[in-house]
């Protein structure tokens, strides 16, 4: 995995987000199809249920490894920030934290988007 | 809440006393870093969740539109309608026991579920004291179920501009005790078959027409255009939440409505003698 400490994008930081927004739409857009055509589906409520309960440890497992990722690219925590000097270290350093942050931002939000998929007993007749 | 938000008042107070009186000392970067992932990121964050899991767990109950929660049938239809409110209580069938108009009267310590409609524009449904509000929308029907807690009268003010006498739609809610309910339920029901006695007022309400747009139970009158006026003697206002109910009050309102409430549909009969009026306002007073 030593390309990733070497990587000079900026597509790294917009994973866990992406993964958020994902997670968001499947979520939304699979209860609202299932409770659109109830009866054409043969599956239960519950199904759905366990079926978005995966989607989301899923989803919340490559936030984690993004997390994991970002940590080693900011060196592990070696070094505190702010890393703003003009070098391509604190750079990479930067870009690293940053991404870590967000991947717990993403992670938190995840699990926000995740709560009424415990509350919810059915769709709206 | 209440409590709740003392305590918090009272910390954020403590704090700020603890910060103006405390003895400035630098602390440590590796505490000073605890203190902003504990105070900053751990405890909103739980905090939220709380909050946002307990909302959503709430959500339900409030707005009963899961087949689970809608065994409890709509007992009371509400059709906002400019600028009034019809009330028909329903039966065990779902049909029609009895309508009423611009007063609503509910059991105490119980969940009454409601459904809600609206004649020509969007009206919205609001009891403040006894939950939150839903919009009443023409051609579909909103489910909201309300619990009181007190006996009382509250009063439910019209939440969505709906016309020129949006601000004068209002109803009033009287919350009684079950036994109480019960026996006005029974009286009202029983109410369309006792006739109503004679009186000089009753006479002119049908000479003059008044029953082409407004219901008495216990009389021919039959008209579905208006508010159902039986026992309108016992409401707390007339003209939906607008005057109090005293006669001098109804004739007014028989002689001007739209000088009372702009943008009424009901036509003014001030051309009428004032001795009619004063006799059908008398009538009108005199249901109880």
């Amino acid at each position: 995995m030593r390309w990733i400490k070497e990587i000079e994008t900026f597509w790294t930081l917009f994973t866990a987000p992406t993964v958020w927004a994902l997670h968001f739409l499947v979520c939304y857009v699979a209860v609202a199809v299932y409770c659109a055509k109830q009866g054409a589906l043969a599956m239960s409520f519950e199904t759905m249920r366990w079926l978005l309960g995966g989607i989301t440890v899923a989803a919340l497992a490559v936030i984690v490894l993004s997390a994991w990722l970002a940590w080693r690219q900011w060196g592990f925590g070696t070094e505190v920030p702010p890393h703003d000097a003009p070098t391509q270290d604190d750079r990479r350093k930067f870009q690293g934290f940053a991404t870590l942050l967000l991947s717990g931002l993403s992670f938190v939000s995840v699990l926000y988007v995740t709560v009424p998929l415990f509350f919810i007993g059915a769709c709206q007749s | 809440m209440v409590v709740g938000g003392a305590i918090i008042w009272a910390l954020v107070v403590g704090l700020l006393l603890y910060a103006g009186h405390a003895r400035r000392e630098p602390i440590t970067a590796r505490k000073a870093s605890w203190l902003i992932l504990g105070g900053g990121v751990a405890f909103p964050v739980i905090v939220l969740f709380c909050l946002l899991a307990y909302a959503v767990w709430l959500m339900p109950q409030i707005r009963p539109f899961m087949p689970a929660l809608m065994d409890n049938k709509p007992q009371i239809e509400a059709t906002g309608e400019q600028f009034w409110w019809r009330l028909r209580y329903l039966d065990d069938g779902g049909n029609t026991a009895f309508e009423t108009a611009n007063e609503l009267r509910l059991p105490v310590g119980e969940r009454t579920t409601f459904r809600l409609k609206a004649a020509d524009v969007i009206h919205s449904f609001w009891i403040p004291s006894l939950g939150g509000k839903m919009d009443m929308i023409p051609g579909r029907d909103n489910v909201l179920s309300l619990e009181p807690t007190k006996t009382g009268v509250y009063r439910a003010p019209c939440a969505e501009f709906c016309g020129t006498s949006h601000a004068l739609m209002a109803f009033s809610v009287i919350v009684m005790e079950r036994p109480d309910f019960d026996a006005w339920r029974q009286s009202r029901i029983e109410a369309a078959a006792m006739p109503q006695p004679a009186h000089p007022g009753r006479d002119l309400f049908f000479r003059h027409g008044c029953a082409a747009c407004h219901t008495i139970a216990g009389t021919p009158a039959i008209g579905r255009i208006g508010p159902d006026l039986t026992r309108i003697g016992e409401r707390q206002t007339i003209a939906a939440g607008t005057l109090a109910n005293t006669k001098d009050n109804i004739a007014r309102f028989i002689r001007e409505p739209d000088a009372i409430k702009p943008g009424v549909e009901m036509p003014a009969f001030g051309m009428l003698p004032d001795g009619d009026i004063e006799a059908i306002a008398a009538w009108l007073g005199g249901l109880k």
